[in-house]
């Protein structure tokens, strides 16, 4: 038996000239969170169009909660919650009334669906406003119903594009515990949800993510693997004046990247190196007349791993996907 | 020493009721890339809007570049650039064609220092590109190079890289670093903390107040006390609830696969202890590094 709610191969769709998607396969499990990270024009929200049935692909096959999205589209569809960018909602109808369209629309019967939409409410922690109009709504609620709707319908599989864009950390990091919980709280038949972001800080949050560019994934990994990656091989410099420390960093031999941080530096250097090069940058900074407050080695982010990735010379360094 | 490009004393703004801007106070100095931090809604916007001679304060006073915000609000305008991706890029136009078109709105005629701005912002040998082919990165070059034209000695931007991946967004701060060595001054309003780490200071608003403004390195140093602790343990939910009781854990929050603990005096082992004596797998607990959103989180509560 197998254990994958999406199984995704060789995905392609095409615009003219345009390779929106290009190859995509994608295997995600029950309970997991995916994360589709890449900018926009990458490919993400193509590849969720496809998934959910909206888009016919060029090539390729999808298959979600067993379903074949291109054959049985609408037995697929009633599996899938889906969030777009551009969720919209009826302004002048309340909360409640808002979800009961959705709920209607999905088919649910009279007797299902207010049970449900309560349940639904509460568990978002919109109940206290189930009779507020839409439009009177905070940006933070606003989302959180966009939410509630897509899970009316006790999906399967949950599909959130770019859902936090614009919202602050505050509301987004109540969103994000509610994906978490939502992820959680179903163990024998858990949910899974893709969510697609083009910030690093969200995609760390996911359980696995793959990262998009030109409409291809071009590394997937837990944030964790990914990170590894470059073990002990980021240093974070701290100093001045800023051009000579960039300048005497860049001359060394071992350092691969330098990339300016506002107040820092953060410095990829090759395999094994950083003792040594920890060794002698402060000594090599001195001489050329600038300063060190503090170099140390620190965890990698994302955000370098992402640029590691991208950048040709060295992507060696990493294994091949497959 | 020369005046700050921007000073700010007692600055606020009501709307009726509403205070929109609630007595900030702060200064940037020439050459210094600073940044706005926070929600919708927090006052960013109409902090700039006052910056731009657009607004009248309601109380408090501003100078920019020395320049009175009221009084002498012309004068800033013409010497301050302005880049927001709500601004509008013609789509049917060439790159040439709308750097020239809002040159002309700056009264900017003078060809070569059209190209100069092409070659400034890296979109040489692009002229002639419809600007609906470009990708969003080049028409975040394109915004910025038309906020450039008429050689600003400040730049305002707003949100210049949202949308775009690590790799274009590096690009892109190299050239707002390059521009900073040069003596321009930046302000930068966001509320990606991505974005924000780039910036050599920043402030942090929230419900019209200026809550903190300083280095990323000295915001995480004063204001996360505590150590951050990324703990990998299953059940999770189980595991926020126990060590959301544990004396001494000021935040825990549900990070994906783990929990993120940050604590000013609580042990690693008592983590653990608790963790395992209530039947939770610890499969281990590593040190994290404070992020901007931590800061921001325990300057909202």
């Amino acid at each position: 038996m197998n254990d994958y709610l999406v199984q995704a191969a060789n995905l392609k769709k095409y615009f003219g000239e345009t390779h929106a998607v290009d190859g995509v396969s994608l295997q995600v499990a029950s309970g997991e969170i995916y994360g589709l990270v890449g900018s926009d024009g990458a490919g993400k929200t193509t590849t969720m169009r496809l998934l959910v049935g909206a888009l016919k692909p060029n090539e390729g096959s999808i298959e979600v909660c067993g379903y074949d999205v291109l054959r049985q589209t609408e037995q697929a569809r009633s599996t899938i919650g889906y969030l777009s960018q551009r969720f919209s909602m009826y302004e002048d109808l309340t909360v409640l009334e808002n979800i009961r369209f959705f709920a209607e629309v999905r088919g649910l019967s009279a007797t299902e669906w207010l049970p449900r939409s309560m349940e639904i409410l509460e568990f978002v922690g919109l109940e206290k406003f189930k009779d507020r109009r839409a439009g009177q709504l905070s940006g933070g609620m606003k989302q959180k119903l966009g939410l509630a709707s897509a899970l009316v319908t006790r999906p399967r599989l949950l599909l959130l594009d770019e859902p936090t864009t614009g919202v602050d950390p505050v509301t987004r990091q109540d969103f994000w515990q509610l994906v978490i919980k939502l992820v959680g709280a179903r163990e024998g038949d858990g949910v899974s949800v893709i969510i697609s972001t083009p910030y690093m800080d969200e995609a760390s949050r996911c359980h696995r993510v793959g990262f998009m560019k030109n409409g291809q994934i071009i590394a997937e990994d837990t944030p964790s693997n990914l990170r590894a990656r470059l073990n002990g091989r980021v240093l974070e410099l701290r100093g001045g004046p800023l051009d000579v420390l960039r300048r005497v960093a860049h001359s060394d031999a071992d350092v691969e990247d330098v990339q300016a941080f506002g107040d820092r530096l953060h410095i990829r250097v090759s395999e094994g190196t950083s003792k040594a090069v920890l060794k002698r940058l402060k000594k090599e900074i001195t001489e050329a007349g600038g300063h060190v407050d503090e170099l140390r080695s620190v965890p990698p982010g994302l955000e370098d791993v992402f640029i590691a990735l991208s950048d040709h010379e060295y992507s060696s360094v990493f294994q091949p996907m497959n | 020493m020369s005046l700050p490009v921007i000073y700010v004393e007692n600055l606020t703004r009501r709307f009726g009721d509403f205070t929109a801007v609630d007595h900030i106070n702060f200064e940037v100095n020439e050459g210094e890339v600073v940044g706005y931090l926070g929600p919708n809604g927090s006052g960013k916007t109409t902090t700039i809007r006052m910056l731009l001679g657009l607004l009248a304060p309601s109380e408090g006073e501003a100078t920019v570049l020395g320049y009175d915000v009221v009084r002498q609000s012309e004068e800033v305008r013409a010497r301050v650039g302005y880049m927001s991706q709500k601004f509008a890029i013609y789509d049917d136009l060439t790159t040439l064609e709308n750097l020239t078109f809002y040159g002309g709105v700056y009264g900017i005629t003078d060809k070569e220092r059209i190209a100069e701005t092409l070659n400034l912002v890296g979109l040489t040998g692009h002229e002639h590109t419809l600007t609906r082919d470009l990708s969003t990165g080049w028409r975040q070059r394109l915004s910025l190079g038309i906020a450039l034209v008429h050689k600003p000695k400040l730049l305002f931007l707003d949100e210049p890289t949202s949308g775009v991946d690590p790799t274009a967004r590096r690009a892109f701060w190299d050239l707002i670093y390059q521009l900073a060595e040069g003596g321009v001054t930046i302000l930068v309003t966001t509320h990606y903390m991505d974005e924000a780490e780039y910036c050599e200071r920043v402030g942090v608003m929230r419900d019209g107040k200026l809550l903190a403004m300083d280095t990323p390195t000295n915001l995480k140093k004063s204001i996360i006390k505590g150590d951050v602790w990324e703990v990998f343990a299953n059940p999770l939910e189980q595991g926020l609830e126990q060590l959301h009781q544990l004396d001494g854990v000021e935040r825990v929050g549900l990070a994906g696969d783990h929990l993120r603990v940050i604590s000013s005096r609580v042990k690693q082992e008592a983590m653990q202890s608790l963790l395992v004596k209530n039947n939770i797998k610890v499969e281990r607990i590593e040190r994290g590094e404070p992020t901007l959103e931590d800061v921001f989180l325990a300057l909202a509560r």
